[in-house]
């Protein structure tokens, strides 16, 4: 069996580890607001670890700020999505 | 095109208020619920329509683009041109330096990219549509990408590697050029509607109360400051003025979108408009909180090197509209 396959699988009842990656803007506080409410909200299982340490940031080549990193995946760069978006991403 | 807007505002003032034509205040309040209604309808079509371009050009598609193409030169017009419609908010500009050293652009062509994204942003020329009429905003957004092209090329003459804090050099070592085409996934516009929609409104939203400020003390200046008030004081002769214009207006970006209505009012009543341009230049071009950040990557020296050139340049297109206009 393929083995990614198997670990994709697992991940819908993994614990979600979500990254926020930005200097300290206050795009970047009202992004880590977001989406603690959604993950509330919903009562997702989810870590959520600030990430400001620029070195640390261009380590996932992302050029604008405020970035969310899901599971390891870059799912949104600049902006701040919406909650509707947010809801997709975590419960898939 | 906003006869009806004009009309509109002038029954609700004169008819519905019952106010006198002749009065000050009500002369004030005619231009403010005009003025700001257009401007609005303006600003949001222009922030709607930068989005969308932008959306079809990310900045990963033009970071890639500068780095895998050799352009013999035209690579700062290139990336002063990108520099419009990529959305400018100075928390990305350390991030985004970063990633144009990392795929090896040069740094005048990265600096090309960093002068022309704030100086001209999608909520600067809808302001600018809305106050001065299309053709300033043309003669604008031109002289924006071709002083962000010439302050590139200047600062790449410069050599100013040797200027970088030393991780920013340890990375301009390692930096490799994009060799593979960026891909990003296909989606349809009706897909991206929504996000560039959502986008748009938030921009909107956020300029806002600048925005109604400033017309509100631009409408209530209207009405009171005499035709040719500022003719007396700000000559075209008068040598220092685009200097001193530029200086003044470098502290002033946190809230460039009350400047500019204030600053149409005065060029109405009588300041020439390229010590005006000068002035909006230096607004919405140059901030101290973004220099603040460039300290991350750069030392103070070249962050000094850098608003000074871009100053300079802001300076000298200050005297050639005052030429021309």
């Amino acid at each position: 069996m393929n083995p990614i396959i198997t670990i994709k699988a697992n991940q819908r009842d993994m614990k979600h580890s979500i990254q926020i990656l930005g200097t300290g803007c206050p795009k970047c506080q009202k992004l880590t607001n977001v989406v603690k409410d959604v993950v509330d909200q919903n009562q997702i299982d989810a870590t959520i670890d600030k990430v400001e340490d620029l070195a640390e940031i261009m380590k996932f080549d992302v050029m604008m700020t405020p970035a969310l990193v899901i599971d390891g995946d870059v799912v949104a760069k600049g902006r701040i999505p919406t909650k509707t978006e947010l809801t997709t991403w975590l419960q898939n | 095109m906003f006869d009806w807007l004009e009309h509109m505002a002038q029954w609700l003032v004169y008819h519905l208020l019952g106010m006198n034509p002749e009065d000050h205040l009500a002369k004030a309040l005619d231009f403010f619920i005009y003025d700001s209604i257009k401007i609005l309808l303006l600003l949001f079509t222009v922030v709607f329509l930068m989005g969308t371009i932008n959306s079809y050009f990310p900045i990963d598609r033009v970071k890639n683009y500068l780095s895998r193409n050799k352009l013999y030169g035209v690579e700062y017009f290139m990336a002063s041109l990108f520099g419009v419609v990529t959305p400018f908010c100075s928390c990305s500009s350390v991030p985004l330096f970063i990633g144009f050293v990392r795929g090896g652009i040069p740094l005048g062509v990265t600096f090309a990219f960093l002068v022309t994204s704030p100086l001209v942003n999608e909520v600067a020329i809808g302001l600018f549509v809305g106050l001065f009429g299309v053709k300033t905003t043309i003669l604008y957004v031109l002289s924006g990408v071709l002083l962000g092209t010439i302050a590139g090329l200047i600062l790449q003459r410069l050599k100013l590697e040797k200027f970088l804090t030393p991780w920013v050099k340890e990375v301009l070592a390692n930096a490799q050029r994009d060799q593979e085409r960026f891909e990003e996934e296909k989606q349809s516009f009706k897909q991206r509607l929504p996000i560039i929609w959502d986008e748009a409104l938030k921009i909107l939203k956020g300029v806002l109360p600048y925005v109604i400020i400033g017309i509100a003390i631009g409408g209530l200046m209207h009405g009171y400051i005499p035709e040719g008030f500022f003719e007396k004081y700000m000559a075209k002769d008068n040598l220092f003025a685009v200097p001193i214009a530029t200086i003044l207006a470098v502290p002033m970006y946190s809230n460039a979108s009350g400047i500019l209505p204030i600053v149409q009012v005065l060029v109405d009543k009588g300041i020439p408009l390229g010590t005006a341009i000068a002035f909006m230049m230096g607004v919405v071009g140059l901030s101290l909180p973004e220099a603040m950040l460039l300290k991350k990557v750069m030392t103070i020296k070249l962050i000094g090197i850098f608003f000074g050139v871009v100053m300079l340049c802001i300076i000298v297109s200050g005297y050639l509209f005052n030429l021309i206009l």
